[in-house]
């Protein structure tokens, strides 16, 4: 594609996402679940062709109400919704226009950030954000207002959305700025303000497909955190994976990996041939059926110890592939059955710069209880975006993968609730499972005005979700 | 809504002033809990019962149940689930009866029989209409060890027991994919006002030890609970003990 300055058309089919033909008939109630596969409902899974359609179902799903669903990674019971509707957005995939000279790119809510990947990498465009899994929409990446390991320097996913167009519950389509109240909701707002059609984003301009990497270990919570405050601005992505298994004087030995676009002259010569390739690996999915108790703290102790000891204690400039650094769970698909039938919790909560001690506190916790975690990282935010629900707040992010089978994990998690909220942080909606409704007015001072939101728009409850009725949004 | 753990946040109490179906709304209460309804036969213990379930900080209302009367169950219960949804049905009523006085006088044998399987089939039923129609939720039917094998010393409640039994386990299977699940509970002897003056049999528990056993069942999605557990294994060696032999055991 040339670089000309008029958004170009992309025409379909090069750019309809493959899969299988979508089913004309609505399916009868099927069992849906979040990525953690725990609490399961049922609803009738709707799988709208064209935002005509989309409008039809939301005007004619009953009392219940329904919910928007992308590609089903929020973990908890963000996408269902009982006895309701479930909206299957991932048929409206179309890429609309890619404008090569601003860098923007006009979308489908269902079209998912793996496929933007594949279409804008070898234009040279990257998406502004990305979560630990490119296997989200769009559409989804507003809702939960997702971030990357980019936030201290780029803000979360919604910062680089120009305009969206928003499907609300009077049945009317509306264009969608920022700046406006109902964008303010609906950024984070967890589908909650209606059904995202399509989203105009701001792409970053990359050389390469490769990623420049730093890695380095650390010994100690203390080192971590005096590091990641010290040089975090000096990289644009930067994340630390943290064993929350170490004790004593080990208490949350990390391994620290920042890293940049490699710019075209840093690639050996064979890359530049092709430097912006992108070519995500696959390995075999796990079985269906994967017995509880396979992560335990025996074999989560092992990892973590491998995991460690297998990272150099410093090591710059290692190129990497974007899909290592960023994805590296999305080279095992259907990764979450190794969870068992139980299923598993991933807490994630962030606390405010100058709640160090809070931080220090919880993590001591963690590993004082034995949490089998070897999926925890840490990260430090950047500059909060205006969304009422948008969990990001400049501060410390912990984020950490538990069996939802573990022994009197509720209550622990209760407590870690409490002194998450006390220090003035929040739990992330898009991970939670859980949460005590009680505390969640403490953690989003906008929940109100949310709630207020809501009651006028949709004062029906037409967008409903599990997660909305368990926590009254 | 349950969490990812299984527990409720809405409870119906089906014979609300059960000692087992309190102690299970206690433990709730103290996790998710905050809305409970008890059913019950208005008493001053029904609202004696609601009044210590307020203390704990949960929002109780009362509503007017009787198991021996089932034509009025579709408009009670309906009423309760018009007012919201329930995440937890716990069907929680039931009568032991005198075996001694009941097998010289049939009409207090059918009335056992009446409460704790006929009003239990109408109860389940009506219940697991309006938990489907919400597409999700648990019902948790308190059963009986003694409803595995018929005993000498109390096969008419036993009977009413396995009849119940049966009657979750079909129920189970037939919602076995709408987002509603049926738990069975088989407690042993749990001492409460119901076994006041007997001796302890082997394996006897309490409504606390019963109300921990279905708090797990919830957070695993299981389908059978026993309280204690090890009666599962107990009873599965009781069940094929030959007749002549069952017989002469003391039990």
């Amino acid at each position: 594609m040339s670089a000309d300055t008029h958004p170009t058309p992309v025409a379909e089919p090069g750019v309809a996402e493959p899969g299988p033909p979508p089913p004309s008939a609505p399916d009868p109630f099927v069992s849906v679940t979040g990525w953690g596969r725990t609490a399961p409902t049922t609803a009738s899974v709707l799988r709208p062709r064209s935002p005509a359609e989309a409008a039809e179902a939301v005007r004619d799903w009953g009392v219940r109400g329904g919910i928007a669903r992308g590609l089903g990674r929020a973990y908890g019971d963000a996408a269902q919704s009982a006895g309701g509707t479930v909206l299957d957005m991932t048929a409206l995939r179309r890429i609309h226009a890619i404008d090569d000279a601003t860098g923007t790119v006009v979308c489908d809510a269902g079209v998912s950030l793996h496929r933007l990947m594949e279409v804008l990498l070898p234009l040279g465009w990257f998406v502004p954000v990305t979560p630990g899994t490119r296997q989200v929409t769009v559409g989804g990446a507003i809702g939960a207002d997702v971030h990357g390991k980019n936030h201290h320097i780029s803000g979360s996913f919604s910062r680089h959305v120009h305009a969206i167009e928003l499907l609300t519950a009077d049945g009317g389509i509306h264009t969608v700025v920022p700046g406006t109240e109902l964008f303010d909701a609906t950024a984070g707002g967890m589908g909650l303000t209606g059904v995202i059609l399509s989203a105009t984003l701001q792409l970053h301009r990359v050389e390469t497909s490769l990623i420049s990497v730093d890695t380095e270990r650390v010994a100690g919570l203390d080192d971590l955190m005096a590091r990641l405050a010290a040089t975090d601005h000096h990289y644009r992505y930067s994340v630390a994976w943290i064993d929350l298994l170490a004790r004593g004087r080990s208490l949350g030995r990390a391994v620290l990996t920042r890293g940049e676009h490699a710019p075209l002259d840093a690639l050996p010569a064979r890359a530049r041939r092709n430097p912006l390739a992108f070519r995500p690996g696959q390995l075999p999915a796990p079985p269906a059926f994967v017995p509880a108790g396979l992560l335990n703290r025996t074999t989560v102790g092992l990892f973590n110890e491998f995991w460690y000891r297998r990272a150099p204690r410093s090591r710059t400039g290692r190129l990497q592939r974007l899909s290592a650094f960023f994805h590296p769970l999305d080279a095992v698909p259907h990764w979450n059955r190794i969870y068992g039938r139980d299923g598993f919790v991933q807490y994630q909560f962030v606390v405010g710069h100058g709640q160090e001690e809070t931080l220090h506190r919880i993590i001591a916790r963690i590993s004082r209880r034995r949490c089998p975690s070897f999926l925890a990282v840490l990260k430090r935010f950047g500059e909060a975006g205006p969304g009422w629900l948008s969990f990001p707040m400049p501060g410390w992010t912990l984020a950490l993968d538990i069996p939802a089978g573990l022994d009197g994990l509720g209550a622990f998690l209760d407590e870690l609730d409490e002194e998450v909220a006390a220090a003035g942080g929040r739990v992330y909606l898009a991970k939670d499972s859980r949460l005590r409704p009680e505390l969640l007015a403490g953690m989003y001072p906008r929940l109100a005005d949310f709630r207020s939101l809501r009651s006028r728009l949709d004062p029906c409850g037409v967008f409903t979700s599990d997660l909305s009725r368990r926590l009254t949004l | 809504m349950k969490d990812a753990f299984g527990h409720p946040q809405s409870l119906l109490v089906l014979g609300g002033a059960s000692e087992i179906g309190l102690a299970v709304a206690r433990r709730l209460i103290a996790r998710r809990t905050r809305t409970v309804w008890l059913a019950g036969r208005p008493s001053p213990d029904l609202e004696a019962a609601a009044e210590g379930l307020r203390a704990l900080g949960a929002e109780v209302r009362t509503t007017a149940f009787d198991a021996l009367d089932p034509d009025p169950h579709e408009e009670v219960l309906g009423k309760v689930f018009a007012e919201g949804d329930i995440d937890m049905v716990l069907l929680a009523f039931g009568v032991l009866g005198d075996q001694a006085n009941d097998e010289g006088d049939p009409p207090a044998a059918v009335r056992v029989a009446q409460t704790n399987y006929t009003g239990a089939v109408s109860a389940g039923l009506v219940c697991a209409a309006a938990l489907q129609n919400q597409g999700h939720g648990s019902l948790v039917v308190l059963s009986s060890v003694a409803g595995e094998r018929a005993r000498r010393a109390n096969f008419i409640y036993g009977s009413s027991k396995a009849g119940l039994d049966a009657f979750a386990q079909g129920l189970g299977d037939a919602l076995h994919g709408t987002g509603v699940r049926v738990m069975v509970v088989r407690p042993g002897f749990v001492r409460t006002r119901m076994t006041a003056g007997m001796p302890d049999a082997p394996f006897a528990t309490t409504p606390e030890a019963v109300a921990s056993a279905v708090e797990q069942g919830l957070r695993r999605g299981s389908e059978t609970v026993w309280a204690p557990g090890s009666l599962r294994v107990v009873m599965a060696a009781l069940r094929h003990l030959p007749r002549p032999l069952f017989r002469r055991l003391p039990l």
